[in-house]
């Protein structure tokens, strides 16, 4: 019996189209915008200005508090300019400008390939490194690494998981790197462990990757303390909550934060950079991107520069198809669409996914007819139908009431309601005042 | 070549049910039930079922077209369901004035003055059933004779009502069940009844493929049956001779038709499974109080109908289990 998450849960069809196809790496753009808030936290500040030459892994924008990070240049050239454009929210936000001229990378970046084993086992020291090199999670929440690494004040961590699980349908990046360099994610474990002080590591993926599974699993052993565990596949398993208690069997609780049970999290893809930013000095300024989608030509796996426009990843998959209803920065269930194709790759992007038309478009809203589908799927065991209806009527202290902050956003509602309610849509504006609500109670 | 992109909130796919298609399950589900009808009680039956759904579709069209003055849902499958459901509770011959009354209260009453399909408190179908129990008392207790060749001209006593009649005047079990259905027949339906609730079988056949078909949960007909069982159980314990056998409960009456497809509405039954076992339990409880204690020889519909005002207050109360919660 596979292990897996108690409560709530879908299946949609996984269309993992991208599964067999190895990493390529795409050719260098003419020019890029990195944005310098691409993580959860305060935006980096600009240490470059207009007419600056500028090296790959140069620093470009400075932290600017400890929930912050900082923005490296993913490619050598001169900055143009320090200004604003939109990115996948939509929204304006501040970057640079960089025209690209040449490849040339500083000086500390050790650019071999050969794997690298031993560290300083610091805690601390790894700790900083991580913070120098610009790590954030990169399975798309983009929170700091090296803020996670320091547990809060009495709480200690127990256990290092390893998110290989990758549960969005169509996206095939942390697969592929797990097949690809397996080796490097697991020396990128045992730096985590250090720094983290555990002597336990779990990698938990999801079983629709055997070969990935089988691999890790023989590899693993000859690392101390690692551990692979195969989970049913099922949605939303890749969620910190979800995979902390399939792998563990503990809840965080209501509010709190994995390292209320000792457990601390990382994507494999934030594994990796961290790999390669103690072992080899290498900050973190490029990321593999899965494009794919049922009509696009040539579905691949890309490593991409940050800043990067998104549209360069689709032409060299093959071109936006005809009738191509949504362009989404992300999975199918949690990405954002795109409203153009000219958005920069940030260190959040895992994936861009084209749908067709007949797809794309959201059916008629109907009334509820109260099937319960939506409560029996949440995985947080909350009453989606209700939520909505309080949010809507704005009700805001019975949502309250009703823990729709503990909501995960995962989309499992909205997807499988019958009347094609926009469950999520209102629980978000719901959360979004509540939030408000407790905030202003705080001060 | 410039595309214009849908762009709207997460999460960007959609499954594949529909509540249409959820409706449409539910009537494949009855249709063994309905040609087993058919087979027993004539072309009564069918022509019953076909009015019951004509009038609940077009009363539904004309009330929300004219008077509500909403885009009209009748697509939706729900009162073409309240139409059968209609049908299946009444005798095979009813006459069809009346049946267009039920349906217009079903539909009208039951339904649409709520606010339509989500909003109702009660079960449609039950609501226009019991409508027309009490108005019409006669008409809606004249049971015809099942048979294999077709329906008499005689009009018969349903299992549960010579079960009520002779347990009232005194006569012992042990001579009440000569004139009883064997348990067989009563399985299968070789008995009087109303219209769809002959044959336990074909509703339990029903039952089945809605519930591999995702449409219902056990909770609900479990709950209800079991109840019944063993409360009616625990009596004939105590005194076989005043209480026949938990089988008769279970296999005559309205029980498997108002367990499996009337009580699992989903609109008037409470939102988790906790609930729904209560919910089940409820009804099973006043269904064998009614029978045993009551002046009806059957009581699922009036139990149904009160524990579908309980439900409200049944979601208030019961929780789904929360994540992190202890």
């Amino acid at each position: 019996m596979l292990k897996t998450f108690k409560i709530g849960g879908i299946h949609p069809p996984e269309n993992k189209l991208t599964a067999g196809k190895p990493i390529e790496v795409l050719p260098l753009p003419t020019s890029v915008f990195i944005p310098v808030g691409q993580h959860i936290g305060a935006p980096a500040v600009p240490v470059v200005k207009k007419g600056d030459t500028v090296r790959v892994g140069q620093v470009i924008a400075k932290s600017s508090s400890f929930v912050s990070t900082n923005i490296h240049s993913s490619v050598s050239g001169t900055v143009k300019r320090v200004d604003f454009l939109a990115d996948s929210s939509g929204y304006p936000k501040q970057g640079i400008y960089i025209d690209v001229q040449g490849d040339e990378w500083i000086e500390e970046i050790d650019r071999s390939t050969e794997l690298v084993r031993e560290f300083n086992p610091d805690s601390e020291k790894i700790i900083s490194k991580i913070q120098e090199a610009g790590i954030v999670g990169m399975g798309g929440a983009t929170f700091p690494t090296h803020v996670k690494l320091v547990p809060p004040k009495g709480m200690k961590a127990e256990v290092l998981l390893i998110n290989g699980v990758e549960c969005e349908p169509y996206l095939t990046s942390d697969h592929r790197l797990m097949l690809e360099k397996p080796d490097e994610i697991l020396v990128g474990i045992t730096i985590l462990m250090k720094a983290l002080k555990v002597e336990k590591a779990v990698i938990g993926i999801e079983n629709n990757k055997p070969d990935a599974i089988e691999l890790l699993s023989k590899k693993c052993k000859e690392y101390k303390g690692i551990d692979v565990i195969a989970l049913k596949v099922k949605y939303p398993q890749g969620g910190e909550k979800q995979l902390i208690k399939a792998v563990t069997g503990r809840e965080v609780p209501s509010g709190g934060l994995p390292i209320a049970v000792g457990a601390v999290v990382n994507n494999v893809g934030t594994t990796f950079a961290v790999y390669e930013a103690v072992q080899k000095n290498k900050p973190l300024f490029e990321r593999v991107v899965t494009v794919t989608g049922k009509m696009v030509p040539n579905p691949s796996n890309l490593l991409v520069r940050i800043g990067t426009s998104t549209s360069l990843l689709v032409e060299a998959a093959g071109g936006i198809p005809e009738k191509t209803g949504k362009i989404i920065s992300g999975g199918p269930m949690m990405g954002k669409a795109l409203a153009s194709v000219n958005v920069p790759v940030t260190k959040g992007s895992s994936g861009v996914l084209l749908i067709p038309d007949e797809e794309a478009a959201r059916d008629q809203v109907n009334p509820c007819i109260r099937c319960s589908k939506c409560v029996s799927v949440c995985p947080m065991g909350l009453e989606p139908y209700f939520l909505m209806t309080v949010s809507e009527k704005q009700i805001f202290d019975r949502a309250e009431e009703h823990h729709i902050m503990d909501c995960i956003e995962c989309g499992s509602c909205s997807y499988i309601c019958p009347a094609s309610r926009p469950l999520l849509d209102y629980i978000r504006f719901g959360k979004g005042k509540v939030g408000q609500i407790l905030r202003s109670r705080k001060k | 070549m410039s595309n214009l992109f849908t762009v709207s909130p997460s999460p960007h796919i959609h499954s594949e049910e529909t509540t249409r298609k959820i409706m449409y399950r539910v009537v494949y589900a009855m249709i063994p039930a309905l040609l087993w009808s058919v087979f027993v009680f004539g072309l009564d039956a069918l022509w019953i079922t076909l009015i019951a759904v004509a009038a609940c579709l077009a009363f539904e069209y004309v009330i929300q077209k004219y008077l509500l003055k909403v885009s009209p849902s009748i697509n939706d499958g729900s009162a073409l369901i309240t139409g059968i459901l209609l049908a299946f509770n009444v005798p095979a011959n009813l006459p069809w004035w009346i049946m267009i009354i039920g349906a217009l209260i079903a539909v009208g009453v039951g339904k649409l003055s709520f606010g339509g399909i989500g909003s109702n408190v009660f079960n449609p179908a039950l609501v226009g059933r019991v409508f027309m129990l009490i108005s019409f008392p006669v008409h809606m207790t004249s049971w015809p004779v099942a048979s294999d060749d077709g329906i008499d001209a005689l009009t018969t006593a349903t299992p549960l009502g010579i079960i009520k009649q002779g347990l009232t005047a005194g006569t012992p079990v042990s001579e009440l069940t000569s004139e009883l259905p064997s348990s067989v027949g009563m399985l299968l339906g070789n008995m009087s009844g109303s219209l769809g609730e002959v044959s336990a079988l074909l509703l339990i056949l029903g039952g089945l493929y809605m519930l591999y078909k995702k449409v219902i949960t056990w909770h609900i007909p479990v709950s209800i049956i079991a109840t019944v069982a063993a409360v009616a159980a625990i009596f004939w314990i105590i005194d076989p001779q005043s209480y026949v056998s938990p089988i008769y409960h279970v296999l005559t009456g309205g029980l498997m038709l108002g367990a499996i497809f009337m009580a699992t509405d989903m609109v008037t039954s409470p939102m988790t499974t906790r609930g729904q076992l209560i919910f089940g339990a409820g009804i099973g409880i006043i269904t064998i109080s009614i029978r045993l204690f009551g002046a009806y020889p059957e009581g699922i519909s009036f139990a149904i109908l009160i524990m579908n005002a309980f439900t409200p207050l049944i979601n208030n109360y019961v929780k789904p289990k929360r994540f992190g919660e202890n």
